[in-house]
């Protein structure tokens, strides 16, 4: 049985693709046939964090209109045979998707994968809800700070009313994973810590994953995190996020932070300011 | 047995109340009908399949008898269901088209007669319901979304997020952080409040008076509030 998941935020710049390309990965080196698939037409980045940006021929809108077969647009990982990514297009703009072609693509897409992992553009608009318009499970992806944090409780109020899961009356299942966590920010109250997150949110945490210069090397390598350095903290967290995706109960660890109440700092500066 | 199955059937008789619109028709014509077309058009399913009643005492007093027929035709050409009208004696009607609408809709003790009578003398307008309904959500409000309740209160298990908003007739209770928009009290006025287990919100509302965080101290931030109108001022105070 093949899972759809969607890698979305509302916010841009918190870590989607980069987080697509690790858990999709930390998927496929567990033994999981995975595709992941880049839904921000116009701005495509995924190949390039994956390291196939040489290798594209044909990308979605192709598939989605009719002009190349799924199979012609596939690009397959030359680390890892059971990963497969299905690029954007860059010339094009979201438009050019199709509610039908998406489903027919994601349908097809189902007999071949155990995963399918939707890349979501940031935003709200048609390419975010076509990415997630068929997933069965979402990674809500954020960062410790409110506006991140806002944006992906839009995303989740979406989430619950516009996917295809929503609408026949089924629940889709939402994971939260935070990303450039920074542990000592968090204790110092600079940053919003774990809990304050997950208080505002109200998702299960799927994992957090820290702040990291090893994060950047790998996405500028063309590689992802868990693959091109499985000890660092990052690829951890990426790695342990997929066992839980798989079902695995793995308690989540949380870098360690002296916990001071960000939310009470951040009023408490508010309301002298009033 | 052959006199049973032969007897007939047994005429099966219950209350029924339903929700009639009284509609009140105002001379200069030109200017209600005028205003009760922008209605339709704005809210096109708001009188479809409702039955309505016509209230003619306005149509009586200003401009006479001769202003019923034209009224009601007025409604009638609109697709308006009339069952009824009111503030008009039934010899007014007779020999129009209307002859046989019921003018006797108020006499609400009617309807305790035992006696069965002819359907046009049964009150079909029902006393309005005393207990408003209410709208529950047992999910959190998430941002961007736009809870609106014209008909009575809307209660919230979970949080009311922050750039989520809630609209309600009634009051509002929210158990959990109120973080967003309340806005309470658009039908039933100062009588509504809203209620929160946590207020973090950034503005509440209640009766066309409103106030956003910036107003209140920190000393409500984070507490259990409740929120009312108090001859003409936002009330915010801490629940006990």
């Amino acid at each position: 049985m093949s899972k759809v998941v969607v890698v979305t935020s509302g916010k841009g710049g918190v870590g989607k693709t980069t987080s697509s390309a690790s858990l999709g990965a930390a998927l496929a080196q567990a033994g999981n046939k995975v595709v992941v698939i880049d839904f921000d037409v116009g701005l495509r980045n995924l190949d390039l964090v994956m390291g196939a940006e040489r290798r594209v021929v044909f990308d979605l809108v192709n598939v989605v209109q009719g002009d190349a077969k799924l199979a012609q647009a596939l690009i397959r990982d030359k680390r890892l045979d059971t990963l497969s990514l299905l690029p954007a297009s860059q010339t094009r703009d979201k438009d050019a998707l199709t509610d039908e072609g998406v489903a027919k693509v994601i349908e097809e897409l189902r007999e071949s994968f155990d995963w399918i992992i939707c890349d979501s553009p940031a935003g709200i608009e048609k390419g975010a809800t076509l990415a997630m318009r068929y997933a069965d499970l979402a990674v809500v992806v954020t960062n410790p700070e409110v506006s991140s944090v806002r944006d992906s409780d839009r995303i989740i109020g979406m989430l619950d009313s516009k996917t295809q899961r929503a609408e026949s009356g089924e629940r889709i299942e939402k994971h939260l994973l935070l990303t450039r966590y920074d542990a000592a920010r968090a204790g110092r109250g600079e940053m919003m810590s774990v809990d304050d997150v997950l208080e505002i949110l109200a998702i299960p945490l799927l994992g957090v994953v820290s702040e990291s210069p090893d994060v950047l090397t790998a996405s500028n390598m063309g590689c992802p995190v868990t693959l091109h350095n499985p000890a660092s903290p990052a690829s951890k967290a990426y790695s342990e996020a997929a066992r839980r995706l798989m079902g695995e109960s793995v308690a989540v660890s949380i870098p360690k932070e002296q916990r001071q109440g960000f939310m009470s700092r951040l009023f408490g500066r508010k309301a002298v300011v009033a | 047995m052959d006199g049973e199955a032969l007897s007939l059937p047994k005429i099966r008789v219950r209350g029924r109340s339903l929700m009639a619109l009284v509609l009140t028709p105002e001379p200069p014509f030109a200017d209600w009908f005028a205003a009760l077309d922008e209605q339709m058009a704005s809210a096109p399913g708001f009188f479809a399949g409702r039955p309505v009643v016509a209230d003619l005492a306005q149509v009586m007093d200003g401009v006479g008898k001769d202003g019923v027929p034209v009224a009601l035709e007025g409604l009638s050409a609109r697709g308006l269901r009339l069952i009824g009208a009111e503030g008009v004696r039934p010899t007014l009607l007779s020999g129009t088209r209307w002859e046989d609408l019921p003018t006797k809709l108020q006499a609400r003790d009617k309807g305790r007669d035992t006696e069965l009578e002819p359907w046009a003398d049964e009150p079909p307008a029902p006393p309005a319901p005393t207990i408003a309904p209410s709208l529950l959500i047992d999910r959190p409000v998430r941002s961007g979304q736009s809870v609106i309740f014209d008909e009575g209160d809307v209660i919230v298990i979970g949080a009311l997020a922050s750039g989520a908003e809630v609209i309600a007739g009634g009051s509002i209770h929210v158990y959990g952080p109120l973080r967003g928009r309340a806005i309470a009290g658009l039908r039933f006025g100062e009588n509504a409040r809203i209620f929160c287990r946590k207020l973090e919100a950034e503005m509440v509302g209640v009766d066309q008076l409103y106030r956003t965080a910036e107003h209140w101290g920190p000393d409500l931030h984070g507490k259990a509030v409740q929120v009312r109108s108090d001859r003409g001022a936002l009330r915010l105070s801490a629940l006990v």
